[in-house]
């Protein structure tokens, strides 16, 4: 099976097939990450840049760690202001890091589209990690491993997303990646945190969290940004809990069979209880392991590794 | 061009809205007036003869029409000059088949005293149109106190207009309204509520949920259109709603206008031929304009509002752009596209020959009602009145190549794109300033 993709931007249009080529590479990646020694040479003499317009941990580091285990070389360059702001533009810098001849780059970023951008006038494969409010899809990937690793699949399953939809990049990836994959999704959050004609992506829309949850497989609790209030989309973080916050009696209401997600950083007593975020049925470590797999596949995918035809 | 004078323009079909006339005629010009519209012993190609070279334009399959004016340009001029000059942009102008045009005063200083008023009307008395500045309302453009409106009249202000910004306060507006109508000039309105509408990129709607980036509704609009259709009719004054450009705005204005509201309004080119979801193929900073693209259903009100008059005329909003300023990042890029050398040919393309808008009619949203919506000496081809005079070919196939305008600028969405029908001869005061090769 071929993989279709030059550069990974998003999971919107991206096909089955090449969701599931990711996910069952990520499923061996992720063995390797269980051996004593954790390294494998496919990507040796590949040149990574981890381009991060945008203050990122766990994700640069989860990147940084997939290139490593894949012994590609990195290089990681991150710049806290904005492009504007250093007084260099984004399409200088980017072409001032090819010309010390790098293979791909993996780029996050405050504006929505910024990869599409760089795709225009760059010659390197590009991963987006993160672009203002539109996607994030190796997150939505590692979550559908983390998903298909408890249930086995991912058809028929009912995945709900809890929280800030509207500036929710990991929101709409997961949408697309899971509705293509055959779940159906449900969102659920404050009409003020909800984006216009939402319902449009094929999603069911909820505000009562209850009613959202009752039956589900999947909750996925999405980060509140505690500056949602300042800017008076909440009138208070303890309004938000009471309304939408995930507790343990909450979480009955979901199928007997069933797992708590959360990208991370938790805000703990915010959007998710402690007792929840740190349950048996909490699988929030394990998708910040599968995320390395996840992104080591993707590496190894994008650059051509899975590709029978090579050119 | 031809250092010879124009002395007539012969065999096209004339079409004056204004005096009824849609025939095939010839067109006299002395002295830089219009000396006769010749309807009866029609002028023959053997007549030619008797004129020397460049006195006698033949225009048999062309179109003949009163100059066409825009009534919203932005000439950059004072402060933005790399982008575009009151000269380079009345050339783009020329070129569009344009023969006047009005440029808003958001320069830099802006056009708020006299003194910018005369400066912009100096650099104007050589360019190849009519350049008619249009004074800002507030001083500083700062939304907050009444500019010298007398004054800016008195040097040649055509207009008052924030354009660029709203006149956030309703009693500043409304003291606008009140104030300007001592000149018997309308208070241009751009439109926008700006606690809604400030810091997005892009129309509020599916494709903005989709991409993430933060959208502009368009009731940002059309609350503060209704508003100022409110104070205008308060006031009893003359409002013009600048790029009107949603479905309820098209409404609240054919509301206004029934109810005996003096209100005009425009609708640009962009407006009515593209929509936001285009947005999502690349990014692509030229398909990014305040007010932003909208839907296929506003698209069709804006289309259905210039049909029946609810929108008086078409005007481009020519908003040139560096290419450094707009190759950014989508969030990051200014907004703005240019327009004068593209607004014939796309009403022409996606209105006239969709039959969606008679010649008679076009004519009359590019070239009557601006000039009456003005105030301005054109617009007519009448005994008399200037020589200013477009030839059209309305069926020119030809292609959009930036390279080749003559703004300074690049920014247009319709580089590469097919149009039909352009201006084949623009006539100022009697003088050829443009003429196709």
């Amino acid at each position: 099976m071929a993989f279709g993709l030059k550069h990974l931007l998003g999971l919107e249009g991206v096909s089955r097939e090449d969701i599931d080529t990711i996910l069952n590479a990520a499923d061996s990646f992720r063995e390797v990450l269980d051996r004593p020694i954790k390294k494998v040479p496919t990507l040796r003499g590949v040149t990574v840049v981890n381009l991060f317009y945008e203050a990122s941990t766990r994700t640069r580091i989860s990147f940084e760690l997939a290139a490593k285990r894949l012994s590609a070389d990195l290089l990681n360059f991150t710049t806290s202001g904005s492009s504007v702001s250093k007084g260099e533009t984004f399409k200088d810098t980017v072409r001032n890091i090819e010309a010390m001849k790098v293979d791909m780059i993996v780029m996050r970023h405050a504006c929505s589209g910024a990869p599409k951008f760089l795709t225009e006038f760059s010659s390197s494969q590009v991963i987006n990690a993160g672009d203002g409010s539109h996607e994030h899809p190796t997150q939505a990937l590692l979550d559908m491993l983390s998903i298909r690793q408890h249930f086995g699949k991912l058809d028929g399953l009912r995945v709900v997303i809890v929280g800030d939809i509207l500036h929710s990049r990991v929101a709409r990836s997961n949408i697309w990646g899971l509705k293509t994959m055959g779940a159906s999704v449900a969102i659920c959050g404050p009409t003020t945190l909800l984006p216009v004609e939402v319902e449009k992506m094929g999603v069911d829309v909820y505000c009562d969290i209850s009613r959202a949850l009752d039956g589900a497989d999947v909750v996925n609790v999405l980060r509140l940004q505690l500056e949602r209030q300042q800017s008076g989309l909440l009138p208070s973080l303890r309004e938000y809990t009471n309304l939408f916050g995930i507790t343990s009696e909450r979480k009955r209401l979901l199928n007997r069979n069933h797992i708590v997600m959360h990208p991370g950083p938790m805000n703990r007593g915010v959007e998710i209880a402690s007792d929840v975020a740190d349950g048996d049925d909490s699988v929030i470590l394990d998708q910040v392991t599968n995320g390395v797999a996840v992104r080591m596949a993707v590496l190894y995918l994008i650059k051509g590794g899975g590709s029978k035809e090579d050119e | 061009m031809s250092k010879s004078h124009l002395k007539v323009i012969a065999g096209g079909r004339v079409i004056d809205p204004m005096s009824g006339v849609d025939c095939r005629a010839d067109v006299y010009i002395e002295d830089s007036k219009i000396a006769k519209i010749e309807t009866g012993s029609l002028f023959s190609k053997k007549d030619m003869k008797s004129y020397e070279s460049g006195e006698c334009f033949w225009a048999e399959g062309f179109i003949v029409t009163p100059g066409l004016i825009d009534l919203h340009v932005h000439l950059r001029e004072p402060g933005r000059e790399s982008v575009e000059t009151v000269a380079s942009g009345a050339l783009a102008a020329a070129a569009g088949g344009f023969t006047a045009v009005c440029c808003m005063p958001n320069t830099t200083p802006p056009i708020d005293n006299q003194e910018t008023v005369r400066f912009v009307l100096d650099r104007a008395a050589d360019a190849s149109v009519k350049v008619y500045p249009i004074g800002a309302i507030t001083k500083g453009r700062s939304g907050q106190q009444l500019a010298e409106i007398g004054d800016l009249v008195a040097a040649g202000a055509v207009a008052i207009s924030d354009d660029g910004s709203p006149v956030e306060s309703a009693a500043v507006m409304r003291r606008a309204l009140a104030y300007a109508k001592m000149f018997d000039i309308p208070v241009v309105s751009h439109a926008e509520d700006m606690s809604l509408s400030a810091g997005t990129h892009m129309n509020e709607g599916y494709v903005s949920t989709t991409l993430g980036i933060k959208g502009n509704p368009p009731i940002s609009e059309e609350i503060c259109i209704a508003r100022d259709i409110l104070l205008a009719d308060y006031t009893a004054s003359r409002l013009h709603v600048a790029h009107v450009s949603t479905k309820g705005a098209v409404e609240l204005i054919r509301y206004a206008k029934r109810n005996g509201v003096n209100v005009t309004a425009e609708a640009t080119p962009h407006h009515f031929t593209l929509t936001d979801d285009l947005i999502a193929e690349r990014f692509d900073t030229n398909l990014k304009m305040n007010p932003p693209l909208r839907t296929k259903k506003d698209v069709e009100s804006v289309i259905a509002g210039l049909q029946d008059g609810t929108l008086d005329c078409i005007a481009c909003d020519h908003a040139p752009h560096s290419t450094e300023d707009k190759d950014v990042e989508f969030d990051l890029a200014p907004n703005g596209i240019i327009g004068l050398e593209t607004s014939l040919g796309l009403a022409i393309t996606h209105l006239v020959k969709p039959g969606l808008l008679s010649w008679s009619d076009l004519v009359e949203r590019m070239s009557t009602n601006p000039a009456r919506i003005m105030g301005l000496d054109g617009g007519r081809l009448k005994k008399g009145s200037p020589a200013d005079i477009t030839v059209i070919d309305p069926e020119a196939v030809w292609k959009v190549n930036v390279d080749k305008f003559r703004s300074k600028s690049r920014n247009s969405p319709y580089n590469g794109k097919r149009l039909t029908g352009r201006a084949i001869m623009t006539v100022v005061n009697g003088r050829v300033v443009y003429q196709a090769v």
